[in-house]
C-alpha cells in the first residue's frame, strides 16, 4: 500500500504542509487516488466513476483511521472530566477547532463554532442574530443563486417578524449583476447572506467585493461556504466576511459536523442558540448565565468524532495544497465542458466568469433523471434534479439540470467516461 | 447487471415522446396534482366521473420519460374503469413495479406490464407510480397527492 499522499496525523500546524506542498512534485492524481478506499470499488461492474461531489466528498484514509483511532483509544466527553481518556478527547476536540481556525485564517479558535453543518450554521445566525436584530420592514438581502438552506431559514425569520427577504438578480450566465445588489442594499438592509460558490451553476461570487460593498452601507454578511471551502483558498481576514459557514462532509471530512465563523464582537453580543449543557457557567432555576464563545453556541455533548474527523480532513487538503487542487479542478472543469461542448443538443447551464467545480448541464429534451439512471449503468455518479435551488432551475426555465461535479480525486478519463455515458444516452433515446 | 433495455422499453420511450391523452380538459370535475420534491417532476391528473365509471381522463405536466410514459400509458387503460378497477389496477402495478408479486388469480395490466423492469430500479419506482397517486388523489376528492416516503 502506498503511503497517503496527504500524511499529517496531527497537531502540526498548516503553514508548516503548505509550505511543503508548495515545493513539492507534480499534482500526482493516482497517488491520490490511493488515499481514498472508496474509489477502488466497481459499480455495475464498472469501476466507480464518483462525478457527485457537490453533494458529498468521498474520505481520505487518514479521516476513516482519525474517527476509528478515536473511538477505538480515545473516546470520552469532554470538558467535564478529570480523567485521562476525556482531558485527551477535550484536547483532540480543540485540536480540530484550532486546525480549522488555521484554515480560514481567522483570528481566533473562540470564533469557531461547531454545528451539524452549513444549515445548522445559517439558521444558527438567522435565530440568534437574526431575531435580535431584525424587525418589522427590515430586509434581508440574498442572491439569485442561493441554496435552499441559505433561502429558507430567511425566510422563516421574515414570516416571524414582518421583514423582507429581497433577492439580487443573476444574468443569463449565472453571476449575480452587481449593480442590482448594490442598488438593493438599502438603509433597511440588516444582513446579506451570499454564496461563495452555487452548487447548481458552479459561480464563483465575487464576495470580497460584495463584501466590502455591504459594508460601505454598514451592512453585515454572511458567506455560505459550502461548496467553496473544497475547493478555494479561503482567507477571513483577506475576504472580511462577518459570517462564513461550511459542511465537513463536503471537504472530504465526515458527515454530521460542520462550521459556523463569526467575528469575536459579534458571536459575543449574540443570544444563545439552543440552550443545555457546555454552553452555561451556572445555572439556578431562576437563571443562568452562559459560557463564553465559542461554547455558549454548542449545547450539549457535540460530535467529538466528526470535529476530529474534520481537523484530518482539513490537514489532508492542505497537506496536498488548496492551490494545487484548484489548479487540478479547474483543469478537470475545462476539459469537461470543452468535451461536453462537441455534444449534438447538450447546453451547459451556467457560464460565469469565473466557476469552480460544477458542470450541469441539460440534453434535448432528455429528463435529467433518465440521464442519471443511465450513466449509473456505466458506474458513473451524478446528480440529477433541481439540487435545492428551484428558484435557479425556474430563472432557466428548467425543472432540473444534470450536474457533474468534480473533486481533488477525478481524472480527465474518467470525464472520458463521462462524455461515452451521455452519447449512450443519446442512443437509447434516439 | 439489470438491464436497461428492461426499463426503457420502446413502448415506454415511444409514449414518452407522444403521450396520450396530454392536455388539460376544460371543465374536468376532478384534478389533482402530483409532485415528486425529489426531482422536481409535477403532473396535474384530470377526470371526468360518470356516476362511479371514469368517463374521460387525461394528464398535464412535466417529468422524465419513466413518469410520463407512465401517466400516458394509464389515462389510455383508465377510460371506462370503475372507482374500484382504476384502484385494483392501482394496487397490481404497484406490486408490479416493486417487485412483490402478483395476486394468484392474475393481473388485468396488460400492456402496463411492460413497466416490470423498473422493480430493477428503485430508485424510480417513485417516477413510475407518480401519475398513479395523483390518480388516487383525484378520486379521493383531495387535491395533491400524498407520496409515500
Amino acid at each position: 500500500m502506498m503511503p497517503a499522499a496527504g500524511v499529517p496525523r496531527t497537531g502540526a500546524p498548516l503553514a508548516a504542509h503548505a509550505e511543503a506542498a508548495a515545493g513539492a512534485a507534480p499534482y500526482d492524481v493516482i497517488r491520490v487516488r490511493s488515499d481514498f478506499p472508496i474509489l477502488q470499488q466497481k459499480v455495475h461492474g464498472k469501476p466507480l466513476v464518483y462525478l457527485d461531489n457537490a453533494a458529498t466528498s468521498q474520505k481520505p484514509r487518514v479521516v476513516i483511521e482519525a474517527i476509528s483511532r478515536y473511538y477505538e483509544t480515545g473516546n470520552a466527553n469532554i470538558h467535564r472530566g478529570v480523567h485521562y481518556l476525556s482531558e485527551h478527547a477535550t484536547e483532540e476536540h480543540e485540536a480540530a477547532r484550532k486546525t480549522v481556525q488555521q484554515f480560514l485564517n481567522a483570528r481566533s479558535p473562540s470564533e469557531i463554532i461547531f454545528v451539524r453543518g452549513a444549515t445548522e450554521a445559517i439558521n444558527l445566525v438567522a435565530q440568534t442574530y437574526g431575531r435580535s436584530r431584525i424587525g418589522w420592514g427590515d430586509e434581508v438581502l440574498i442572491t439569485g443563486i442561493e441554496h435552499h438552506s441559505n433561502i429558507v431559514p430567511w425566510q422563516m425569520l421574515c414570516a416571524e417578524k414582518g421583514a423582507a427577504l429581497r433577492v439580487a438578480p443573476i444574468d443569463d450566465n449565472g453571476d449575480v449583476l452587481l449593480d442590482d445588489f448594490a442598488a438593493l442594499l438599502g438603509p433597511r438592509t440588516k444582513i446579506a447572506a451570499l454564496t461563495h460558490v452555487s452548487n447548481a451553476l458552479g459561480t464563483v461570487n465575487p464576495v470580497r467585493k460584495m463584501i466590502e460593498m455591504a459594508h460601505q452601507r454598514n451592512v453585515p454578511v454572511l458567506v455560505d461556504g459550502a461548496q467553496a471551502v473544497p475547493h478555494l483558498r479561503v482567507d477571513m481576514q483577506n475576504l472580511g466576511a462577518d459570517f462564513y459557514v461550511f459542511s465537513g462532509h463536503k471537504v472530504y471530512g465526515p458527515t454530521g459536523i460542520g462550521v459556523l465563523y463569526g467575528k469575536a464582537e459579534l458571536l459575543d453580543a449574540m443570544p444563545p442558540y439552543q440552550g443545555g449543557g457546555d454552553m452555561i457557567l451556572s445555572v439556578t432555576f431562576e437563571k443562568s448565565t452562559y459560557n463564553k464563545i465559542p461554547y455558549k453556541f454548542e449545547a450539549g455533548t457535540p460530535d467529538i468524532a466528526g470535529a476530529i474527523g474534520l481537523g484530518a480532513a482539513l490537514r489532508y487538503l492542505s497537506a496536498l495544497g488548496i492551490e494545487r487542487v484548484a489548479e487540478h479542478e479547474h483543469q478537470l472543469l475545462e476539459y469537461a465542458t470543452q468535451s461536453v461542448s462537441a455534444i449534438p443538443e447538450l447546453r451547459v447551464v451556467g457560464k460565469a466568469r469565473e466557476k469552480a467545480g460544477v458542470l450541469s448541464f441539460v440534453l434535448g429534451s432528455v429528463h435529467p433523471h433518465d440521464i442519471g439512471t443511465i450513466l449509473d449503468q456505466d458506474g458513473i455518479a451524478i446528480r440529477t434534479g433541481h439540487h435545492c435551488s428551484q428558484p435557479v432551475m425556474r430563472r432557466f426555465n428548467i425543472a432540473a439540470t444534470a450536474r457533474a461535479s468534480f473533486a481533488l480525486y477525478n481524472t480527465r478519463e474518467e470525464i472520458d467516461a463521462l462524455v461515452r455515458g451521455i452519447e449512450r444516452v443519446r442512443r437509447v433515446f434516439s | 447487471m439489470s438491464d436497461l433495455r428492461d426499463l426503457y422499453q420502446e413502448v415506454i420511450l415511444e409514449h414518452s415522446k407522444a403521450p396520450r391523452n396530454f392536455h388539460e380538459m376544460p371543465g374536468a370535475d376532478r384534478k389533482a396534482d402530483g409532485d415528486n420534491p425529489l426531482c422536481g417532476d409535477h403532473y396535474t391528473v384530470y377526470l371526468h366521473m360518470e356516476g362511479d365509471a371514469i368517463r374521460d381522463i387525461s394528464f398535464q405536466g412535466a417529468g422524465c420519460a419513466i413518469s410520463k410514459a407512465s401517466a400516458s400509458m394509464m389515462t389510455q387503460v383508465l377510460k371506462g374503469k370503475t372507482r374500484a378497477e382504476a384502484e385494483r389496477l392501482f394496487d397490481e402495478f404497484h406490486r408490479l413495479v416493486t417487485g412483490q408479486g402478483l395476486p394468484a388469480e392474475g393481473a388485468d395490466l396488460g400492456k402496463l406490464a411492460v413497466f416490470s423492469g423498473v422493480s430493477e430500479f428503485p430508485a424510480r419506482v417513485k417516477c413510475a407510480t407518480l401519475a398513479w397517486h395523483t390518480l388516487h388523489a383525484a378520486l379521493q376528492g383531495e387535491a395533491e397527492a400524498a407520496l409515500p416516503d
